[in-house]
Protein backbone atom coordinates (compact mmCIF):
# COMPACT_ATOMS: atom_id res chain seq x y z
CA UNK A 1 0.00 0.00 0.00
CA UNK A 2 0.93 3.33 -1.12
CA UNK A 3 1.32 5.95 2.17
CA UNK A 4 1.23 9.48 1.69
CA UNK A 5 2.18 11.22 4.59
CA UNK A 6 2.96 13.96 2.43
CA UNK A 7 1.46 15.33 -0.53
CA UNK A 8 3.83 15.49 -3.56
CA UNK A 9 3.23 18.95 -5.60
CA UNK A 10 1.61 17.08 -8.38
CA UNK A 11 -1.24 15.63 -5.66
CA UNK A 12 -1.49 19.36 -4.59
CA UNK A 13 -2.07 20.38 -7.94
CA UNK A 14 -4.60 17.92 -8.66
CA UNK A 15 -6.34 18.99 -5.19
CA UNK A 16 -6.44 22.41 -6.72
CA UNK A 17 -8.37 21.36 -9.81
CA UNK A 18 -10.94 19.50 -7.93
CA UNK A 19 -11.22 23.05 -5.66
CA UNK A 20 -11.19 25.70 -9.09
CA UNK A 21 -13.05 23.67 -11.47
CA UNK A 22 -16.72 22.26 -9.65
CA UNK A 23 -17.05 26.31 -9.41
CA UNK A 24 -15.35 27.64 -12.62
CA UNK A 25 -17.77 24.81 -14.11
CA UNK A 26 -20.74 25.79 -12.51
CA UNK A 27 -20.67 29.49 -13.35
CA UNK A 28 -20.08 28.75 -16.78
CA UNK A 29 -23.50 26.54 -17.40
CA UNK A 30 -24.79 29.35 -15.13
CA UNK A 31 -23.68 32.14 -18.05
CA UNK A 32 -24.37 30.15 -20.32
CA UNK A 33 -27.62 28.97 -19.82
CA UNK A 34 -28.89 32.54 -18.80
CA UNK A 35 -27.74 33.42 -22.15
CA UNK A 36 -30.10 31.68 -23.84
CA UNK A 37 -33.82 32.04 -24.80
CA UNK A 38 -36.17 30.14 -21.83
CA UNK A 39 -35.89 26.22 -22.92
CA UNK A 40 -39.26 25.05 -22.94
CA UNK A 41 -40.12 21.28 -22.54
CA UNK A 42 -42.55 21.41 -26.35
CA UNK A 43 -38.65 21.96 -27.62
CA UNK A 44 -36.16 19.73 -26.11
CA UNK A 45 -33.93 19.59 -29.10
CA UNK A 46 -32.98 23.11 -28.05
CA UNK A 47 -31.34 21.67 -24.84
CA UNK A 48 -28.97 19.44 -27.26
CA UNK A 49 -28.01 22.37 -28.81
CA UNK A 50 -27.22 24.40 -25.78
CA UNK A 51 -24.52 21.61 -24.95
CA UNK A 52 -22.60 22.91 -28.15
CA UNK A 53 -22.88 26.70 -27.20
CA UNK A 54 -19.15 28.12 -25.99
CA UNK A 55 -20.04 28.56 -22.66
CA UNK A 56 -21.67 25.15 -21.97
CA UNK A 57 -19.06 23.33 -23.41
CA UNK A 58 -16.51 25.08 -21.73
CA UNK A 59 -18.59 24.44 -18.48
CA UNK A 60 -19.00 20.91 -19.11
CA UNK A 61 -15.46 20.29 -19.91
CA UNK A 62 -14.36 21.41 -16.76
CA UNK A 63 -17.14 19.79 -14.59
CA UNK A 64 -15.52 16.54 -16.33
CA UNK A 65 -11.95 17.76 -15.48
CA UNK A 66 -13.53 18.13 -11.46
CA UNK A 67 -14.74 14.92 -11.94
CA UNK A 68 -11.65 13.21 -12.70
CA UNK A 69 -9.71 15.14 -10.53
CA UNK A 70 -11.98 14.16 -7.93
CA UNK A 71 -11.63 10.42 -8.19
CA UNK A 72 -8.07 10.79 -8.22
CA UNK A 73 -7.58 12.63 -4.97
CA UNK A 74 -10.11 10.39 -3.39
CA UNK A 75 -7.65 7.01 -4.51
CA UNK A 76 -4.84 8.74 -2.45
CA UNK A 77 -6.76 10.57 -0.27
CA UNK A 78 -9.50 10.43 2.91
CA UNK A 79 -13.04 11.51 1.91
CA UNK A 80 -12.92 14.12 5.01
CA UNK A 81 -9.64 15.46 3.73
CA UNK A 82 -10.44 15.68 0.07
CA UNK A 83 -14.13 17.56 0.88
CA UNK A 84 -13.20 20.49 2.40
CA UNK A 85 -10.69 21.29 -0.91
CA UNK A 86 -13.54 21.22 -2.72
CA UNK A 87 -15.63 23.81 -0.11
CA UNK A 88 -12.68 26.10 -0.62
CA UNK A 89 -13.08 26.37 -4.75
CA UNK A 90 -16.59 28.37 -3.25
CA UNK A 91 -14.19 30.56 -1.64
CA UNK A 92 -12.16 31.12 -4.75
CA UNK A 93 -14.82 31.94 -6.93
CA UNK A 94 -15.93 34.31 -4.03
CA UNK A 95 -12.97 36.17 -4.24
CA UNK A 96 -12.66 36.18 -7.75
CA UNK A 97 -16.25 37.77 -8.04
CA UNK A 98 -14.95 40.57 -5.77
CA UNK A 99 -11.64 41.30 -7.27
CA UNK A 100 -12.18 40.08 -10.95
CA UNK A 101 -15.47 41.12 -11.56
CA UNK A 102 -15.65 43.87 -8.41
CA UNK A 103 -19.60 42.13 -7.23
CA UNK A 104 -19.40 44.14 -3.28
CA UNK A 105 -19.65 40.83 -0.98
CA UNK A 106 -21.46 40.97 2.14
CA UNK A 107 -19.91 40.76 6.20
CA UNK A 108 -22.24 37.56 6.01
CA UNK A 109 -19.98 36.28 3.00
CA UNK A 110 -16.66 37.45 4.38
CA UNK A 111 -16.99 35.46 7.35
CA UNK A 112 -18.15 32.51 5.35
CA UNK A 113 -14.86 32.80 3.49
CA UNK A 114 -12.44 32.95 6.82
CA UNK A 115 -14.57 30.08 8.24
CA UNK A 116 -13.90 28.22 5.18
CA UNK A 117 -10.51 28.92 5.11
CA UNK A 118 -9.76 28.25 8.51
CA UNK A 119 -11.46 24.57 8.31
CA UNK A 120 -8.90 24.01 5.28
CA UNK A 121 -6.51 25.42 7.02
CA UNK A 122 -7.17 22.95 10.13
CA UNK A 123 -7.30 19.65 7.87
CA UNK A 124 -4.43 20.52 5.71
CA UNK A 125 -2.10 20.36 8.85
CA UNK A 126 -2.87 16.56 9.53
CA UNK A 127 -2.55 13.64 7.71
CA UNK A 128 -4.37 13.06 4.00
CA UNK A 129 -4.72 9.63 4.58
CA UNK A 130 -5.61 7.20 7.70
CA UNK A 131 -3.14 4.63 7.66
CA UNK A 132 -3.93 1.31 8.23
CA UNK A 133 -1.58 -1.85 9.24
CA UNK A 134 -1.32 -4.56 6.56
CA UNK A 135 -4.20 -6.90 6.95
CA UNK A 136 -2.13 -10.96 8.24
CA UNK A 137 -3.81 -12.47 5.19
CA UNK A 138 -2.27 -9.75 2.21
CA UNK A 139 1.08 -9.85 3.55
CA UNK A 140 1.43 -13.49 3.72
CA UNK A 141 0.17 -13.89 0.07
CA UNK A 142 2.69 -10.73 -0.85
CA UNK A 143 5.50 -12.93 1.10
CA UNK A 144 4.42 -16.29 -0.31
CA UNK A 145 4.39 -14.49 -3.91
CA UNK A 146 7.90 -13.12 -3.42
CA UNK A 147 9.09 -16.18 -2.76
CA UNK A 148 7.84 -17.55 -5.68
CA UNK A 149 9.71 -15.24 -7.61
CA UNK B 1 -33.49 30.05 13.84
CA UNK B 2 -36.21 30.29 11.63
CA UNK B 3 -36.70 30.20 8.13
CA UNK B 4 -38.96 32.56 6.34
CA UNK B 5 -41.44 30.57 3.84
CA UNK B 6 -43.91 32.33 1.52
CA UNK B 7 -47.33 31.39 1.78
CA UNK B 8 -47.61 28.89 -1.45
CA UNK B 9 -43.71 27.03 0.05
CA UNK B 10 -44.21 23.41 1.55
CA UNK B 11 -44.32 23.42 5.68
CA UNK B 12 -41.46 22.90 7.83
CA UNK B 13 -41.69 18.84 7.58
CA UNK B 14 -42.06 18.39 3.92
CA UNK B 15 -38.83 21.53 3.18
CA UNK B 16 -36.69 19.05 6.04
CA UNK B 17 -37.61 15.85 4.48
CA UNK B 18 -36.61 16.88 0.84
CA UNK B 19 -33.43 18.37 2.00
CA UNK B 20 -32.77 15.05 3.95
CA UNK B 21 -33.36 13.40 0.95
CA UNK B 22 -30.27 15.28 -0.66
CA UNK B 23 -28.42 15.08 2.06
CA UNK B 24 -28.50 10.97 2.96
CA UNK B 25 -28.70 10.46 -1.06
CA UNK B 26 -25.26 12.43 -1.35
CA UNK B 27 -23.47 11.31 1.35
CA UNK B 28 -24.25 7.58 0.44
CA UNK B 29 -23.15 8.63 -3.29
CA UNK B 30 -19.51 10.65 -1.86
CA UNK B 31 -18.80 7.36 0.92
CA UNK B 32 -19.34 4.67 -2.06
CA UNK B 33 -17.49 6.78 -4.61
CA UNK B 34 -14.63 7.20 -2.04
CA UNK B 35 -14.81 3.82 -0.87
CA UNK B 36 -14.67 2.92 -4.91
CA UNK B 37 -11.43 4.29 -5.26
CA UNK B 38 -9.80 3.38 -2.22
CA UNK B 39 -10.61 -0.31 -3.24
CA UNK B 40 -9.22 0.42 -6.89
CA UNK B 41 -6.00 1.70 -5.51
CA UNK B 42 -3.73 5.13 -6.57
CA UNK B 43 -4.83 5.90 -9.59
CA UNK B 44 -1.82 7.79 -10.49
CA UNK B 45 -0.02 4.04 -10.02
CA UNK B 46 -2.24 2.61 -11.85
CA UNK B 47 -1.89 5.36 -14.99
CA UNK B 48 1.59 5.60 -14.61
CA UNK B 49 1.69 1.35 -15.32
CA UNK B 50 -1.10 0.93 -18.00
CA UNK B 51 -1.94 4.29 -18.97
CA UNK B 52 -5.08 6.72 -18.90
CA UNK B 53 -6.81 3.97 -20.66
CA UNK B 54 -6.09 1.31 -17.51
CA UNK B 55 -6.84 3.90 -15.11
CA UNK B 56 -10.47 4.36 -16.86
CA UNK B 57 -10.97 0.95 -17.59
CA UNK B 58 -10.00 0.10 -13.44
CA UNK B 59 -12.49 2.81 -12.31
CA UNK B 60 -15.21 1.58 -14.74
CA UNK B 61 -14.72 -1.79 -13.51
CA UNK B 62 -15.68 -1.24 -10.02
CA UNK B 63 -19.66 -2.38 -9.06
CA UNK B 64 -18.82 0.11 -5.91
CA UNK B 65 -17.99 2.58 -8.08
CA UNK B 66 -21.91 2.73 -10.27
CA UNK B 67 -23.11 2.61 -6.81
CA UNK B 68 -22.02 5.70 -5.75
CA UNK B 69 -22.51 7.60 -9.25
CA UNK B 70 -26.13 5.94 -9.05
CA UNK B 71 -26.49 7.96 -5.62
CA UNK B 72 -25.00 10.65 -7.02
CA UNK B 73 -27.64 11.40 -9.51
CA UNK B 74 -30.22 10.14 -7.30
CA UNK B 75 -29.03 13.38 -4.77
CA UNK B 76 -28.90 15.68 -7.95
CA UNK B 77 -32.43 14.79 -8.91
CA UNK B 78 -33.54 15.21 -5.67
CA UNK B 79 -32.09 18.49 -5.44
CA UNK B 80 -33.61 19.25 -8.66
CA UNK B 81 -36.88 18.23 -7.50
CA UNK B 82 -37.14 20.08 -3.96
CA UNK B 83 -35.79 23.34 -6.57
CA UNK B 84 -39.14 22.69 -7.78
CA UNK B 85 -40.92 23.85 -4.59
CA UNK B 86 -38.11 25.38 -2.34
CA UNK B 87 -35.71 28.68 -2.70
CA UNK B 88 -32.59 28.02 -3.89
CA UNK B 89 -31.20 30.64 -1.24
CA UNK B 90 -32.56 27.57 1.25
CA UNK B 91 -32.03 24.46 -0.40
CA UNK B 92 -28.04 25.02 -1.90
CA UNK B 93 -26.58 26.37 1.55
CA UNK B 94 -28.09 23.96 3.33
CA UNK B 95 -27.74 20.84 1.14
CA UNK B 96 -24.02 21.72 0.78
CA UNK B 97 -23.30 22.72 4.31
CA UNK B 98 -25.19 19.61 6.45
CA UNK B 99 -23.39 17.54 4.14
CA UNK B 100 -19.66 18.36 5.01
CA UNK B 101 -20.92 17.33 8.44
CA UNK B 102 -22.96 13.69 7.88
CA UNK B 103 -19.94 13.04 5.18
CA UNK B 104 -17.58 13.04 7.92
CA UNK B 105 -19.52 11.24 10.37
CA UNK B 106 -20.11 8.57 7.26
CA UNK B 107 -16.68 8.56 6.54
CA UNK B 108 -16.03 7.65 10.71
CA UNK B 109 -18.55 5.40 10.18
CA UNK B 110 -18.39 3.10 7.23
CA UNK B 111 -14.59 4.31 5.60
CA UNK B 112 -12.84 3.97 8.99
CA UNK B 113 -11.50 7.36 8.34
CA UNK B 114 -9.27 8.76 11.53
CA UNK B 115 -11.82 11.69 11.85
CA UNK B 116 -10.22 13.05 14.74
CA UNK B 117 -10.68 16.24 16.47
CA UNK B 118 -9.06 19.01 13.92
CA UNK B 119 -10.68 17.25 11.24
CA UNK B 120 -14.25 17.75 13.69
CA UNK B 121 -13.75 21.25 13.98
CA UNK B 122 -13.32 21.82 10.16
CA UNK B 123 -16.14 19.91 9.03
CA UNK B 124 -17.95 22.28 11.15
CA UNK B 125 -16.10 25.25 10.57
CA UNK B 126 -16.38 24.95 7.27
CA UNK B 127 -20.34 23.58 7.19
CA UNK B 128 -21.18 27.40 8.73
CA UNK B 129 -18.37 29.04 6.38
CA UNK B 130 -20.22 27.53 3.20
CA UNK B 131 -23.95 27.96 4.53
CA UNK B 132 -22.14 31.97 5.25
CA UNK B 133 -20.99 32.40 1.95
CA UNK B 134 -23.85 31.16 -0.48
CA UNK B 135 -26.95 32.18 1.86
Amino acid sequence: MMSHARLSPRQYMILGLVAVSAPLGDTCLSRGMTNLPAITLSHPGTLIAAVFTPWIAVGIALLIGFFASYLTALSWADLTYVLPATAFGNVIVALLSRFWLQEPISLERWSGIALITLGVGFVAQGPSLTVRPEPAVQVEAVVEQEQAR
Amino acid sequence: MTIPYPAAQPGLWSATAMIAAIVLASTAGEVLTAAAMKSVGDLDDIRAHSGLKGAIRAVLTCPLFFAGVSFLALAFFSLLFALNHLNLSLVAPASASLTLVTNAIAAKLFLKENVDRRRWTAAVLVCVGVYLLAH
